[in-house]
């Protein structure tokens, strides 16, 4: 034994505080607990730097069940139930994770095992259906025009649906555009993916199909994104400056792009505690099974990761409210 | 504490329900959208948003206690740890929504429609 360090360590507990335990709880899960504390206020600064943000555009904010409408293998458009899914599933999550944490203090090590196990698989779910609910939205549904004012116009037919612009758009593309690729022996050049459509396209198209009304972002006070009349439309359309297709970090056919920026930053902030959250459990899943707790006489451990899981689930659900419901 | 070796799985299955009817009614209400709900008006917002934002300081109520053992902890451990940041938060999200509403105020009648 050292003759400097500060509580003796006979016990070879010193991951475990040495046997102090102020307010009885162990050093281990005291720190998770003061871990957890310091992350829940990082998300809540990014929380409130998007409500800032909104705040700021509340005219033109994008309407969330008009941007996250799909579910996977389904057609059609079903806001908000692949979102309430994957609650559903981070909830069961957290459950069994309960459940382990409630074996361990029985000393079952199978069931802790087993438990651990379900929620390992519930996490992969989760972000398996975070990637795919972010390749949805990266390639986007619809389709938009970006004018030279930065705003984004959307199509409607004649009901005030949002229509893409695969559905009106037929004519030839006018400006003779095709990709620049190696495979048309433009080896030297590089450029990225050019849109589908091109805007004379898109404004001659527009031209002929009378049924075609323009959307723009603005909210109205019956809570509905404003419908131009065709001439007002047409007058918008000729500031086209760039066809959107999908979102990522620059442009977002959804509306502002800072909408955009903001479901990558804070749903991805999410989902890298998930998948940290996933490592950690699968280590602890292994442990357990070696029987390293079993040895220790307590499956603390458990529920320290348990604390770190449940908090991951704590925050998706005010992600869920703040990006998809409010 | 004392009683934690004591089975809880009937109260988990117990929450389990309670945090999915939550989830349920929000996203039946959020999908509903009933007018007299969502085109209100109420200290800022409409008062569907409130009864989303009640809903889910509800669950968060309820996995903090229940799933994280709060309620087993020491009560000034518990108070530490709970309302500190609960007080950070307030304080954060009041100055930075009554910032975004002054820049809207002041911003958006210089933009055109």
């Amino acid at each position: 034994m050292k003759s400097n360090s500060a509580v003796s360590s006979n016990k070879k507990e010193t991951w475990s505080g040495g046997g102090v335990k102020p307010f009885g709880a162990s050093y281990g899960k005291m720190m998770m607990w003061f871990f957890i504390v310091s992350d829940a206020l990082t998300f809540s600064g990014f929380l409130a730097a998007y409500g800032l943000t909104r705040f700021k555009f509340i005219d033109s904010w994008p309407i969330a069940d008009e941007v996250f409408t799909h579910v996977p293998f389904v057609h059609g458009e079903y806001p908000m139930i692949y979102v309430a899914i994957m609650t559903f599933i981070l909830i069961v999550s957290s459950v069994t994770m309960v459940l382990a944490v409630d074996a361990g203090h029985k000393m079952q090590k199978n069931k802790v095992a087993w438990y651990m196990f379900a929620t390992i698989i519930f996490g992969i779910i989760f972000v398996g259906s975070q990637a795919w609910e972010w390749n949805t939205f990266i390639k986007g549904s619809y389709g938009a025009v970006k004018t030279t004012e930065g705003k984004i116009l959307q199509f409607v037919n004649e009901d005030g649906k949002q229509i893409a612009l695969a559905d009106f758009v037929t004519t030839e593309r006018l400006d003779g555009r095709e990709q620049h690729t190696k495979k048309n022996g433009l080896w030297f050049v590089e450029e990225p993916t050019i849109a589908t459509y091109s805007i004379d396209q898109i404004i001659t198209s527009y031209n002929a199909h009378p049924e075609v009304q323009v959307r723009t972002e603005l909210i109205t006070d019956q809570k509905k994104k404003t419908i131009l009349s065709r001439e007002e439309g047409s007058a918008q359309l000729a500031k086209t400056r760039l066809v959107v297709e999908g979102a990522n970090l620059e442009v977002n056919e959804y509306g502002n792009t800072i909408f955009a920026d903001f479901f990558f930053f804070i749903t991805g902030f999410h989902g890298f505690h998930v998948i940290t959250g996933i490592l950690i459990n699968i280590i602890i899943f292994f442990n357990v099974i070696i029987g390293t707790y079993e040895k220790r006489g307590h499956y603390e451990m458990v529920e320290k990761v348990g604390l770190y899981w449940h908090f991951v689930d704590l925050v998706w659900v005010f992600v869920f409210t703040f990006f998809y419901l409010v | 504490m004392g009683h934690a070796h004591e089975s809880n799985t009937k109260k988990i299955w117990i929450v389990l329900i309670i945090l999915t009817v939550i989830t349920g009614v929000e996203v039946w209400l959020g999908i509903l959208k009933p007018d007299f709900l969502y085109l209100s008006n109420f200290l800022g917002t409409s008062w569907l948003n409130w009864i989303f934002i009640i809903l889910t300081l509800l669950k968060a109520y309820f996995i903090a206690w229940s799933f994280m053992h709060l309620e087993g902890e020491k009560t000034w451990f518990r108070r530490a740890i709970v309302w500190t940041p609960i007080f950070l938060i307030c304080f954060l999200v009041t100055l930075l929504l009554i910032e975004g509403g002054y820049i809207y105020d002041t911003l958006g009648p210089l933009v055109k429609w």
